[in-house]
């Protein structure tokens, strides 16, 4: 195994996994691990959950250890930019003009949250949600009583709405389509989630358009295009993120909505690899690429560069999933809603366990997206896995073991 | 601290101390011992933190609540001695535990 030393660009989960993946796989040369934050490697999921309801600590957020990165010898430079990516010599040349060599580069820039080119955007307290900062940041604006307003009806923005709403502030959710969650979730799930909230106290403005905040240095009103100005004390935007593609793309290599790579993580550069966030990926499963925005991608993808670099051979592809908590509706998703020609609900929504089983035209489950339930997240995992058609009835009727129709 | 010994499938075994009040996934992954992924980082939402607890520790592990008996039922080779390392807490009395872990998490 090479003594050559291995770059990786991005500290966060895709980062982190590939750099520990590298060294159990039995890379030996430099791992150098370049992040922009201040802190190590953090699982992000519990910044919207745990963290802002005050059940993490820093260390329960750490992905691992500080002892891990050292009995590894992973060398790790914090609060470090990379400035560009030399590729004809192999450097990355950082923000303080400093450059390191690799012999291999992986990319693991993630993404960062859209920004709304509105009126008042820049105002103190309209806050966005991606990094442990602006959790803390969120967080000190929620308290009882004080009105959060959550632009985006989007997994951060409700996981946000959830917990902000446990700790007593008053949250209102405005979201520009017709249903929370359109783009990523079918409308029997998005009407759930809706009735959930709702149950729970959220406001929520479907068709809202926002056209500004306003106030005096700090955000203190929403203005819709309907003329209605919503009063708040803060206001968190989540309204989707834009891979960090730009130092990518400015090295030549092809991006397309992110970095394109292959099933191996390899970008057009055979010495560069992207991974996570950032990346415009092939679906084997599906027929289709698409930049996939969750943990497990990054971990699949970090374990997939790690593999080809130690001339493993490539893990077998993962059907893609996501999971989501918010109260105590824990949401699991497994699949992608593709070529999909009927939904079959196992379950009722009222019982709040349930399941939307999303079939193709040939039957065969594409996603399963349930609540509370894990075992037809289970299960329809397998079947995704399968490609077996099923019998919609059997699958509807809660008599019908899963095991045995998965097997 | 308590220990644990975590046997890898080809029967590597690791022995650390772990922390109380953290789970056994946490031990594993927090020490660098291979074959724990625990991909959704321990809220029991992947069952990529199989375990087989030795049978001798099985009681004192505790039982599995029903998210975890649904999401370990469909795990890769899942036997009676099963657990999700994440639902499993350290504790003194487990001092000495030995799981193994089966040959891959995915």
């Amino acid at each position: 195994m090479s003594d050559d030393p291995i770059v990786i660009a991005g500290a966060g989960h895709a980062g982190a996994a590939a750099a520990a993946a590298l060294r159990q796989f039995g890379w030996k040369g430099p791992i150098t691990l370049i992040g922009d934050e201040p802190i190590l490697p953090y699982h992000r999921p519990p910044l919207s959950k745990a963290w802002l309801k005050g059940e993490a600590t820093a260390e329960s957020l750490a992905l691992r250890p500080a002892r891990f990165y050292t009995q590894q010898t992973i060398e790790t430079r914090l609060s470090t930019t990379i400035a560009a990516i030399d590729r004809a010599t192999h450097q990355v040349r950082l923000s303080d003009g400093t450059a390191i060599r690799y012999h291999k580069l992986i990319l693991a820039l993630g993404a960062r949250p859209r920004r709304l080119p509105l009126p008042g955007f820049d105002l103190q307290g309209v806050l966005e949600l991606r990094t442990a900062a602006d959790a803390d940041r969120l967080k000190s604006t929620i308290a009882p009583g004080r009105r959060i307003a959550i632009i985006g009806g989007g997994y951060i923005g409700l996981e946000a709405a959830a917990s902000a709403r446990v700790l007593g502030a008053e949250v209102f959710v405005l979201e520009r389509e017709p249903r929370l969650l359109a783009r990523v979730a079918s409308p029997p799930l998005s009407e759930f989630f809706h009735a959930a909230h709702t149950a729970h106290g959220v406001q929520i403005h479907l068709g809202a358009q926002v056209t500004g905040l306003a106030g005096e240095g700090r955000v203190q009103v929403v203005q819709l295009a309907d003329g209605t100005k919503l009063p708040c004390d803060a206001a968190l935007v989540g309204v989707g993120a834009i891979p960090n593609e730009e130092i990518a793309a400015a090295a030549g290599l092809e991006c397309s909505h992110g970095v394109v790579v292959d099933e191996h993580a390899r970008t057009t550069d055979p010495d560069i690899f992207a991974i996570g966030d950032i990346t415009n990926r092939p679906l084997p499963l599906y027929n289709r690429r698409m930049r996939l925005e969750s943990v497990p991608n990054a971990l699949e993808q970090a374990r997939q560069a790690a593999a080809s670099i130690t001339g493993r051979p490539a893990p077998a592809a993962e059907i893609p999933w996501f999971w989501s908590d918010q109260y105590d509706i824990k949401l699991q998703i497994a699949g992608l809603p593709f070529d999909v020609t009927r939904l079959v609900i196992r379950g009722t929504p009222a019982s709040r366990t349930f399941a939307v089983f999303h079939l193709d035209a040939a039957a065969c489950v594409q996603c399963v997206e349930s609540v509370n339930t894990p075992a037809e997240f289970m299960a329809g995992r397998q079947l995704i896995q399968k490609r077996k058609p099923v019998d919609a009835t059997a699958l509807a009727d809660l008599n019908t073991n899963l095991k045995d129709l998965a097997a | 601290m308590p220990n644990i010994t975590y046997i890898e499938h080809d029967g590597t075994a690791h022995t650390i101390e772990a922390e109380e009040g953290l789970s056994v996934m946490e031990g594993a992954v927090n020490n660098g011992v291979p074959g724990i992924d625990a991909d959704c980082g321990g809220a029991c939402a992947c069952a990529t933190c199989h375990v087989y607890v030795d049978p001798a520790w099985e009681a004192l592990t505790g039982e599995k609540n029903e998210s975890e008996a649904a999401m370990i039922s469909f795990a890769n080779g899942v036997e009676p001695n099963s657990r999700l390392s994440c639902q499993i807490k350290v504790t003194a009395e487990l001092d000495g535990l030995v799981v193994r872990m089966p040959a891959g998490q995915h």
